[in-house]
């Protein structure tokens, strides 16, 4: 007699190119906090997706209470008594927080819906997630932390056994994520496990009973929450010493981009740096970090609303539009390539000459035939396979994501924002866009790298400037960077061990 | 060995593609030509020279409004406030001419106001953000509206035979309204595909935000072409005024709906970014010769509704098939 609620067994997921896991071991005891950690990457998400029943694993045994399960669905896990609260919400906006709750489940007299009844129910399950909101008003209406108390309200108002929370607290404030610790001890003291998945050391501590780290998909230990230690930790996440390639670093003296207290609206507040002609920053920090909002306010997306930045000495206080930032000379190369990057249903050579279509006509009327130069020319350097006349949206990621980069080349700007620009691309590919950056360095140009890749910042990056909440947390040189300075500056914590934030 | 077994492949997907292009404006070819041929069988003064000037002269106004409702579609737009636009800017001129003000200024005036609708349009669209088909289908009774409120109701009169020559004249043997939808498309054709504004509206419409981010002024671009259809809307309401030899208030309702079935009959994309003039051109066409035919046969007037409407799911209806296969 054990009182294993969960056990997953040598699990395997394998995609068309890549593992997603291997061989992962995971075993979850009644009424216990259980913390799955690893780096961006490591496979938490999809070994939780393949417990809330999302995705099939390729090979493995997944046990509940002891009985094997035969087959994968999100529904058989609710019945198993499976919740999973996701990263992302699925809440309907234009119904109220009770009609959310209660979505599929609601009580019923005859043919109508028992009101009175689904508000109490509603009610009691909002006390005790502490949310002090109506069941009535709206979810489009609430914040982004409310929604959260929404989803964690929905799953205790079913019957579970197990509750998986992947990073219930990264849109909670501290007041909140008070409340949210006391409803989980609540559940463990009922006898309902939590299984626990964060970035912030200090929840893990808090909260854990015990903690299972991953690595690139593979399973690594098992600990119990006395035996580790943040150092510890880092290391079991990290893991072997990384065999760096020396860069040899192109970096000039003067300074091309030179970012005083930049502030936008907020996720970036007061943010200071400078860029040298052929070097390449790199901003590491997690999910939700302001990386993003940072690229965006630089290239005219998100609005600057304090400080201000000069390129090349000429100040700039407002940038009115991506247009505006290429005119002053920095491109962009956005995250998500099929929404941001690419009109899909268009022939690639097309898509690539796009932002620099304007530069090169004569007044409104196309100039064919540099328009072909040009584009033979990406073509040829980036060695992007299309044929004449073929879709964007029908070439593979790798493929695909060098478009988005002759694009931003071709308008011939100094400064190239790459963001996540080697997501979902293959280690070909990856080498060829590596290749591609140097080459633009040797311009004595500069780049920007955001990336969730610890690897690859510290290969590529001459230094690399670490966010958290909105703010720079330090920037390190590439000779002292580490995994583990980057992973502790980007939970929070300064090197002398003191919390930032 | 593995290289030249890609080639082969690139080769004949390449071949597929082609076939496939042609393909669309190939069987909407096919069909005009089967239209006029079922029309030709079916009555002795169908396949006639007096009656092909006949069509085309019908066709002209339809052509001029659905090559600027092209562009809106393409944008992934809708102008639902074409058909109120050529009625007022029809009486608009009608009205300054009859009051005694120089024909060729009442026009100019009049083209003003048909190309301030579009920009009135434009503005709510891209600044408000209200969505294009709320918006013009407001401006539709709005300016309709407007419309009856300048006349009172009732037709102008009183005009110029120069004025009738832009309805009913000829230049070199073909019809004046003719000719001027054949500047418009040709214009219409020089802007999609021979200026980088064209490329511009393509991108914005299928994917506006890659186009934002791209470096192109996506809002600029709305306010240019809804101007543009509310510039197209006066020039029909030109020769509206002309062939009628009145500036009707209430003529034309209902038409916007003839040109949006005419323009996605060609094969543009109710979801914007696809869609060739080409097959606008033969959409109009197909139109024109499917209503001239039906009323030479004297088909009930309800059962040509009824044909109408069933026209215009089809090219819909085509429209959405193909794109759930291409997914």
């Amino acid at each position: 007699m054990s009182n294993l609620v969960i056990e997953m067994e040598n699990i395997t997921k394998e995609y068309p190119g890549t593992i997603a896991l291997q061989g992962v071991n995971l075993q979850i005891h009644a009424g216990e906090v259980h913390t799955i950690a690893g780096e961006n990457g490591a496979g938490k998400s999809t070994l939780m997706k393949i417990l809330a029943g999302a995705i099939t694993p390729t090979q493995g045994i997944v046990k509940i209470k002891g009985e094997m399960r035969k087959e994968f669905s999100p529904k058989i896990a609710a019945a198993e008594g499976i919740g999973i609260i996701y990263q992302e919400f699925n809440l309907v906006p234009y119904l109220t927080v009770e009609e959310n709750i209660l979505l599929g489940k609601e009580n019923t007299r005859g043919l109508f819906v028992d009101k009175r009844k689904n508000l109490q129910l509603t009610q009691k399950a909002l006390d005790r997630v502490g949310a002090s909101f109506s069941p009535k008003s709206y979810v489009k209406d609430l914040g982004v932390a409310e929604q959260q108390l929404v989803e964690i309200a929905k799953s205790v108002s079913k019957e579970v056994d197990v509750l998986i929370m992947d990073e219930p607290t990264a849109a909670l404030t501290g007041e909140e994520i008070k409340k949210l610790f006391t409803l989980i001890r609540q559940l463990k003291n009922e006898g309902v496990s939590i299984i626990y998945i964060s970035h912030k050391f200090e929840e893990m501590f808090e909260i854990s009973d015990r903690i299972t780290i991953l690595r690139d998909g593979e399973y690594i230990a098992t600990k119990k929450i006395e035996d580790l230690n943040h150092e510890k930790l880092i290391q079991l996440m990290v893991g072997r010493e990384l065999s760096m390639s020396m860069k040899t670093s192109s970096a000039q003296d003067e300074v091309i981009l030179k970012v005083e207290k930049l502030s936008s609206t907020d996720k970036i507040d007061s943010i200071s740096f400078q860029l040298r002609k052929g070097e390449v920053l790199g901003i590491a920090g997690l999910l939700g970090s302001g990386r993003t909002e940072l690229a965006k306010t630089l290239y005219g997306i998100n609005p600057i609303t304090g400080g201000s930045f000069s390129i090349k000495n000429k100040k700039i206080t407002k940038v009115k539009s991506p247009e505006h930032a290429i005119k002053i000379g920095i491109g962009l190369i956005p995250e998500d390539r099929k929404n941001e990057g690419l009109v899909l249903g268009q022939d690639c050579a097309k898509n690539i000459i796009l932002p620099a279509l304007k530069q090169i006509s004569y007044g409104f009327f196309l100039n064919s035939r540099q328009e072909k130069e040009i584009i033979s020319a990406y073509k040829e350097k980036l060695r992007i396979k299309y044929y004449p006349g073929q879709l964007a949206g029908e070439l593979s990621g790798g493929n695909q994501q060098k478009l988005v980069i002759a694009k931003a080349l071709a308008t011939n700007v100094d400064i190239l924002i790459f963001d996540e620009p080697t997501r979902g691309v293959d280690i070909g590919a990856k080498q060829e866009i590596y290749n591609l950056m140097n080459q633009f360095l040797q311009e004595g140009k500069a780049i920007i790298m955001i990336s969730s890749e610890m690897p690859e910042l510290l290969n590529i990056a001459d230094r690399i400037a670490v966010m958290t909440e909105g703010k720079l947390a330090g920037i390190l040189d590439n000779k002292d960077a580490t995994q583990e300075k980057i992973l502790q500056l980007a939970a929070g914590i300064n090197s002398n061990g003191e919390v930032i934030v | 060995m593995n290289a030249e077994v890609k080639e082969t492949n690139v080769t004949s997907l390449q071949a597929k593609r082609k076939f496939f292009k042609l393909n669309q404006e190939w069987i909407l070819l096919f069909v005009l030509i089967g239209l006029i041929i079922f029309f030709s069988i079916m009555s002795a003064s169908f396949f006639t020279t007096g009656n092909f000037v006949n069509i085309t002269r019908q066709i002209a106004m339809l052509g001029i409004i659905a090559a600027g409702m092209s562009i809106v579609l393409l944008i992934g737009g809708i102008d639902l406030s074409v058909a109120s636009n050529v009625a007022l800017t029809s009486v608009s001129m009608g009205l300054l001419i009859s009051a005694g003000i120089d024909p060729f200024i009442s026009i100019l005036l009049g083209i003003l106001v048909g190309t301030t609708v579009g920009l009135i349009n434009g503005i709510i669209i891209t600044w408000v953000g209200i969505p294009a088909l709320i918006t013009t289908l407001g401006m539709l009774t709005i300016v309709r509206g407007f419309t009856f409120l300048i006349t009172d109701g009732y037709p102008v009169f009183g005009f110029p035979e120069s004025i009738r020559w832009f309805g009913t004249g000829f230049l070199f043997g073909i019809p004046v309204p003719v000719v001027i939808m054949m500047i418009v498309f040709t214009l219409v054709y020089i802007l999609l595909y021979k200026t980088y504004l064209g490329r511009h509206i393509y991108a914005l419409g299928g994917n506006e935000e890659a186009a934002r981010l791209s470096g192109i002024n996506t809002k600029k671009i709305q306010l240019m072409v809804y101007m543009l259809s509310g510039f197209f809307c006066s020039i029909a309401g030109l020769i509206l005024l002309g062939r009628l030899n009145s500036g009707q208030p209430n003529a034309l309702q209902g038409f916007e709906l003839d040109v949006v079935t005419a323009v996605v009959l060609g094969g543009v994309s109710i979801f914007g970014g696809q869609g060739k003039l080409v097959g606008v051109v033969l959409g109009v066409f197909i139109m024109g010769v499917l209503s001239n035919g039906l009323v030479i046969m004297n088909v009930n007037e309800f059962i040509q509704m009824v044909i109408i409407g069933s026209v215009l799911l089809v090219a819909v209806g085509a429209d959405r098939v193909a794109n759930r296969k291409k997914n």
